[in-house]
């Protein structure tokens, strides 16, 4: 579904991604975690274009994004679930909802609004309708942000540190709806996350970044019990502590 | 300063107030076409260079700053006698709202340009993962925000660009000013320079004081609007302190 073949990304002088090669399987939840700074959100976001790589080739859906196909191959197999939302304020949660797939996709105002109904019931936010985003709690918006995604029926969805923006309080809200979806859908997640238990209940395989390399890759079982990397168990080590 | 309480010079601009009349449309005539002219550079100028294309925001630098840089009189000298001793006349009052409009349309595109920028990144990002395009993300998602930010300055622009219509003066023009002018220098209307020049002020004034009001009001209104929106922000913050 998703293909990083050797992809190289700097910042200037920076070199942020080194050589990183991924294959992401239809359907699969994947998880990337590591430490801040190691290129877990760079990664995903050369998946929708969002950063663009140096060098290297990124494969959605059988097809290699380039600067010319990009928004159209994005627009009908991507979303992203942000850190800071990115809901448009402008407009009300509805009209967050059905303004791409109307505009867009091309799918009919009525029909389109069913949709956005589905999927807030699906988010447990259905009495907000009708109100406009700022109104909402982080945890609420971050939901709204999840359903707007889901309104674009695509079969991936990038999740770039959901609850990393959240007051501690509401992180659960944001991470339940996420747990139904990996456990409901048979969507494509690729999540960067800092919270542990969640990756190790909904991720079918758990990637570990450092320094702008993927320097582990496994199943939640091999990846929390038994990692190879001296590194892994250091940052294990250090974040489940407590 | 004995013209002003000369009860003949008021008078006198009493008898010929529709040729102040005429000047006085001419103006506005001129400042309309103009604020079109200026509102469709700056957008187009603004767009592009906040596009992101090196190339197009290469070309809206240098309209910018040619235009910001040299001045209004010169660039209506310019097109005016350039284009008659070419052969190419195309009127005074043409050749005032192209040239008063290009020169605005200058600072629209700035004023736009910083509206766009205002925008937090992630507004863009968020429209780029849905899959808009640039223009699509402006229209359905950054312009309606900017709008308000954008609306006090532009308003400003409108202003100024009504009082440079005086530049018309120079090439001859028939706008306020010069009629203004003519009239206080005229062989039989000479002398009134006193009420002469009141009456024209009070006419621009009429229109530019409503305009720069508004302005002040919108730019009031956004600011309260987004005090009350932070101390909504604010509040839960407060009450976990």
């Amino acid at each position: 579904m998703i293909k990083l073949e050797h992809i190289n990304k700097f910042f200037g002088d920076l070199h942020v991604l080194k050589d990183v090669n991924l294959h992401v399987k239809a359907g699969e939840k994947m998880v990337i975690v590591g430490p801040s700074g190691s290129g877990k959100s760079t990664t995903v976001r050369c998946m929708n274009y969002l950063e663009v790589p140096t060098s290297g080739k990124v494969i959605i859906d059988g097809e290699e994004m380039t600067a010319r196909n990009h928004i159209k191959l994005v627009r009908r197999t991507t979303s992203m679930v942000f850190q800071q939302f990115n809901l448009y304020p402008h407009l009300d949660v509805m009209r967050n909802l059905t303004l791409a797939p109307v505009k867009l996709h091309g799918v009919p105002l009525k029909e389109a609004q069913e949709v956005a109904m589905h999927y807030l019931n699906v988010v447990g936010l259905a009495d907000k309708a009708h109100v406009y985003p700022t109104t909402l709690s982080g945890g609420q918006q971050q939901r709204i942000a999840i359903a707007r995604a889901l309104c674009a029926k695509t079969k991936i969805i990038l999740f770039d540190e959901p609850t990393s923006a959240l007051d501690p309080e509401t992180i659960q809200e944001v991470l339940d709806v996420m747990v139904k979806l990996a456990e409901e859908s048979n969507i494509t997640m690729v999540i960067v996350t800092h919270e542990m238990g969640f990756a190790r209940q909904v991720a079918d395989r758990i990637v570990f970044m450092e320094d702008g390399m993927i320097i582990e890759e496994g199943t939640p079982e091999h990846f929390f019990n038994h990692p190879d990397n001296e590194r892994v168990q250091q940052f294990l080590g250090k974040i489940l502590r407590h | 300063m004995a013209t002003l309480i000369s009860l003949d010079a008021w008078l006198k601009v009493w008898t010929y107030k529709s040729t102040f009349l005429l000047g006085f449309l001419t103006t506005l005539e001129t400042a309309l076409f103009a604020v079109l002219l200026s509102l469709c550079l700056g957008l187009i100028f603004g767009l592009m260079s906040t596009s992101g294309k090196t190339v197009l925001q290469g070309l809206a630098r240098i309209y910018v700053e040619f235009i910001q840089n040299t001045p209004l009189l010169l660039q209506i000298c310019f097109l005016y006698y350039a284009m008659s001793f070419s052969g190419h006349s195309i009127g005074i009052i043409t050749s005032g709202i192209i040239s008063i409009g290009v020169y605005h349309g200058a600072y629209m595109a700035e004023v736009i340009r910083a509206g766009i920028q205002s925008i937090p990144r992630g507004q863009f990002e968020a429209a780029s993962s849905q899959g808009f395009n640039y223009l699509s993300t402006m229209y359905y998602i950054i312009l309606p925000q900017s709008v308000k930010i954008i609306l006090p300055p532009m308003v400003n622009q409108v202003v100024n660009l009504i009082k440079n219509t005086s530049c018309l003066y120079i090439i001859g023009g028939s706008d306020l000013i010069s009629i203004t002018y003519s009239f206080v220098t005229g062989a039989n209307t000479g002398g009134a320079h006193g009420p002469a020049y009141l009456v024209s002020g009070i006419l621009f004034f009429l229109i530019c004081f409503p305009l720069s009001m508004l302005a002040s009001t919108w730019e009031n209104n956004l600011k309260r609007r987004e005090r009350l929106t932070f101390k909504k922000n604010a509040d839960p913050a407060t009450e976990d302190a």
